[in-house]
């Protein structure tokens, strides 16, 4: 019977190779740079190796699509927050990969304890990739009243001015000081964890991956007590909402697009270059502050008036108006760099060649339906009657979720030449995107940003008007 | 592709429902006869409703149904309502705060996830709120109300437990443990677990026993809340103010005739309690309960107003209800065209008289029916009564209906 084994990509993936070698596993395309999804375990034909985004791997085995995975035990303890499943069993902790998760603040807000935040009068705004259990720390500490924006990334990036606190994932307490933030909380130790399907080890003989894929116990548990705080900074309460007007900047795939640009607008903003970017880049415009975050956290936190204007992609928009129509952000100006398609991707094998034939397609159980764009992905599946359907909310490396563990995926794609690779095809085109600039409709509200905002928007526009688009 | 029911939810069936609206009409009834007016709140309510301090526990909380609406891009959730006393409190806030007493009544459903899936996430409840007023008093007129409920259901005997939240809570804060765990320790008590005193580990060890002590004594009398006073006040003097409670409950109820049993096992409840709690019970199952909430009228925006109040578990009377007889039953045939009109003028007054007046379609099984109507133009009514098979023919509707009352009456 085929064992298969969910392999974590990214930060874990070269101790996960090094440990798989000391267990005698000889794996190939499973390294840095490595674009295969499925790694080769020469001499084992009945070992099923794939690799996915840490957090998708909880997920995967959860609902047994693999008998084990590796990931780290804060994305399992994240799914468990919400779902209560005693289908993921946790086996061992595997030694590597070891950060903690943190309640933090900005050492500039003034507060440098839980206790100050709890008799804090407005509603607390929460950042996190983990909002489960960010829910689960609020309720936890009596929070009275708080929202919790769920992020993509850079959540230590948004306090004090975007947001009270965030719950991050760090290597140590040091690394939060060098990024200006101060812990209020510790709720959680985490390191790489095997972890099982607990049908899988009911079922089938997992023994030789359970026997081998070991490198010493560590205690793993939830921090009862907060870190010690270094509270010796000067208090000084921020403002949740000044008279600057904030600027948002992507990072990821559109930063050298955006770099180009805003360079040949005119537009200078000292930090912001190709390679690694400060999440605060300067700029000499007097009365903006520029942050840099994922895009696909743009459109929320443009609706809440974190931002006033952000460079984002249109596809990112509109997955947020799907699921929010009466949100206050809306497109501003059209960038038109960084086009893209958003695509509906099936496996090459599959004999359908449109969204028609997949409709018409017989199955036994609901279509499954992988993407990054959940909302955009449910609006295909629902307005095409695809019912019954699932959905499956992916956070990266989603082509490797076809064929086995997805029937359909909504991808964005620039040439096609990826998924071409991965042996799939294209059967429907949703809709072109591009950069655009995106801004809260509500705005106007705030005359003492107006001048600015128009300043910046009328900088862009000539900038897209004299052509001056990468 | 059938499609199954979603994992922790129950269809009601024609016969659950028969029972439903037999427990909701009878509790409806007593209540607007005690001077309870119906209230329904919308099963939509914001998360932060209930996570102010002191309403519901983080355990209670961490099974809520909340989600983001579609206007949810401000990052505020919704719940679906998991209970319906603090629904009744924003409610009370919202519109009659400037009334000196209110009184509330309600049958409405309350959501919480359940991990098996075995029992329901959605419970039925009917409830009553006591905003204002008189505290003892008024203690004991909702007992009163919920016993008299539960007789006109036929559920006899009806066992009543009483426990006080106030003298849980103050042995507890003696105790000396931390913030944290003795929230926690308050909500498995709270949650019908207990065993977890049998585990305190407090800075006052001679507590801790006496609180194990509390939790295995039984009484049924005011003499056993004096009792209580003798035991433990002088290790825990802040006890008196509980105890001056409880027995005044204790001794109206006795003054009342009513039979009850002072067990602080049964004292299973909400943390926003603070107050006597009770408990009625019936073959050995929890039918309902309740207790007085002093603080959650201020906690949700409101005066400091005493209140109190109790709910009926539906599922749980259901399952002890007998099936409820259903109305008799006339088919009616109409044999030509001519038949139709007459014969649903017969069925209009047949439903006036409280029979249950169904047209045969052709697919009826009218063994079902004791009594089937013949209607042909011009040829008057013919009556079948399939128990004893004899055909007879009326004139009018008013002699069939004669007949028909007759047939009941014998």
């Amino acid at each position: 019977m085929q064992v298969k084994l969910a392999l974590p990509k990214g930060q874990l993936q070269d101790s996960t190779a090094d440990l798989l070698k000391e267990a005698g596993f000889t794996v190939s395309d499973y390294c840095d740079g490595s674009r295969s999804y499925r790694p080769q375990c020469s001499g084992d034909s009945g070992l099923f190796l794939k690799v996915f985004h840490e957090k998708d791997i909880a997920i995967q085995v959860a609902i047994g699509n693999y008998d084990l995975g590796i990931c780290r035990l804060d994305w399992v303890e994240e799914l468990l927050a919400k779902y209560h499943s005693e289908a993921v069993v946790k086996i061992r902790d595997l030694g590597y990969g070891k950060r903690s998760l943190y309640a933090v603040a900005a050492r500039s807000s003034g507060y440098s304890s839980l206790e100050a935040w709890k008799n804090h009068n407005d509603s607390l705004r929460i950042v996190s990739e983990y909002p489960n259990l960010a829910e689960t720390f609020a309720l936890k500490q009596r929070l009275r009243r708080f929202q919790i924006f769920p992020v993509w990334g850079s959540a230590g990036v948004y306090p004090p001015e975007n947001a009270e606190l965030a719950i991050i994932a760090e290597t140590s307490s040091r690394k939060l000081k060098e990024q200006g933030l101060v812990p209020v909380a510790a709720l959680l130790e985490s390191s790489a964890y095997l972890v099982a399907n607990r049908d899988s080890l009911e079922r089938k003989n997992l023994s030789r991956l359970l026997a081998s894929l070991s490198t010493g116990e560590a205690a793993v548990s939830y921090v009862k007590e907060p870190p010690a705080i270094d509270a010796s900074f000067e208090a000084q309460h921020t403002a949740r909402r000044g008279s600057s007007v904030s600027l948002a900047l992507p990072d990821g795939h559109q930063q050298r697009h955006v770099v180009a640009f805003l360079d040949r607008a005119g537009l200078k903003i000292e930090g912001y270059n190709a390679g690694k970017a400060s999440n605060r880049p300067r700029t000499d415009l007097k009365g903006v502050t520029v942050k840099v975050i994922r895009p696909q956290d743009m459109p929320l936190q443009v609706a809440n008036g974190n931002f006033d204007l952000a460079i984002t992609g249109t596809d990112w928009l509109r997955d947020h108006l799907y699921r929010f129509p009466s949100s206050p952000v809306d497109e501003v100006l059209v960038l038109g760099f960084g086009k893209v398609r958003i695509v509906a991707v099936v496996s090459k094998d599959l004999h359908v060649s449109s969204t028609d034939d997949l409709r018409k397609m017989k199955r036994d159980s609901a279509l499954r339906v992988a993407s990054e764009y959940v909302n955009i992905a449910d609006k295909y599946a629902h307005d095409n009657h695809l019912a019954p359907y699932k959905l499956i909310p992916t956070w990266g490396a989603s082509e490797a979720f076809l064929p086995e563990d997805a029937d359909v995926l909504i991808e964005n794609t620039e040439t096609g030449s990826t998924i071409a690779k991965h042996n799939l095809k294209i059967i429907d085109t949703l809709f072109e995107s591009s950069a655009c600039l995106i801004g809260n409709t509500e705005a106007k509200r705030w005359p003492e940003k107006k001048d600015r905002i128009a300043y910046l928007l009328e900088t862009m526009r000539r900038g897209v008007e004299a052509g001056c688009v990468s | 592709m059938k499609v199954p029911r979603c994992k922790g939810t129950r269809d009601l069936l024609p016969q659950d429902m028969a029972k439903f609206r037999r427990i909701e009409a009878e509790f409806r009834d007593c209540c607007l006869g005690w001077g309870y007016q119906e209230i329904r709140t919308p099963v939509l309510e914001y998360l932060h409703l209930f996570t102010s301090a002191g309403t519901l526990s983080p355990e209670m909380l961490g099974r809520v149904y909340s989600f983001l609406d579609w206007d949810g891009w401000s990052g505020e959730r919704v719940v679906l309502r998991p209970d319906g006393t603090i629904p009744a409190a924003r409610l009370y806030v919202e519109n009659f705060q400037n009334l000196p007493i209110a009184r509330f009544c309600y049958v409405e459903n309350m959501f919480a996830f359940e991990g098996t899936g075995k029992e329901s996430r959605e419970r039925w409840q009917c409830g009553a709120e006591l905003i204002g007023g008189s505290k003892a008093e008024g203690d004991v007129e909702l007992i009163s109300l919920a016993l008299e409920a539960i007789a006109k259901l036929g559920k006899k005997p009806v066992e009543l437990r009483l426990a006080h939240a106030g003298l849980i809570k103050t042995f507890l804060e003696g105790l000396g443990l931390s913030g944290e765990k003795e929230a926690d320790v308050l909500d498995q008590v709270f949650s019908g677990s207990p065993g977890v005193l049998g585990d305190l580990k407090g800075g006052n060890p001679e507590l801790a026993k006496n609180l194990q002590l509390l939790f295995g004594l039984k009484g049924n009398s005011p003499g056993f809340v004096e009792n209580l006073r003798g035991v433990f006040c002088s290790s825990l003097p802040a006890l008196e103010p509980s105890l001056d409670e409880l027995a005044r409950i204790a001794n109206l109820l006795t003054g009342l005739g009513f039979n009850y049993q002072i067990d602080f096992t049964s004292g299973r409840g909400f943390e926003y309690y603070t107050g006597i709690i009770f408990g009625f019970y019936s073959a050995g199952r929890r039918l309902g309960g309740g207790g007085r909430y002093d603080e959650l009228i201020p906690l949700v925006g409101g005066k400091d107003v005493c209140a109190s109040g109790f709910a009926l578990y539906i599922d749980e009377l259901m399952s002890l209800l007998k099936e409820v007889p259903p109305r008799e039953r006339v088919l009616l045939r109409a044999k030509d065209a001519a038949g139709l009109k007459p014969s649903l003028a017969l069925a209009r007054q047949l439903r006036d008289a409280g029979y249950v007046a169904e047209f045969d379609l052709g697919y009826r099984e009218t063994a079902d029916f004791r009594w089937v109507v013949n209607m042909r133009g011009g040829e008057g009514i013919e009556l079948l009564d399939q128990s004893s098979g004899k055909k007879r023919r009326k004139t009018s509707p008013a002699e069939l209906l004669k007949l028909l009352e007759e047939a009941r009456c014998k």
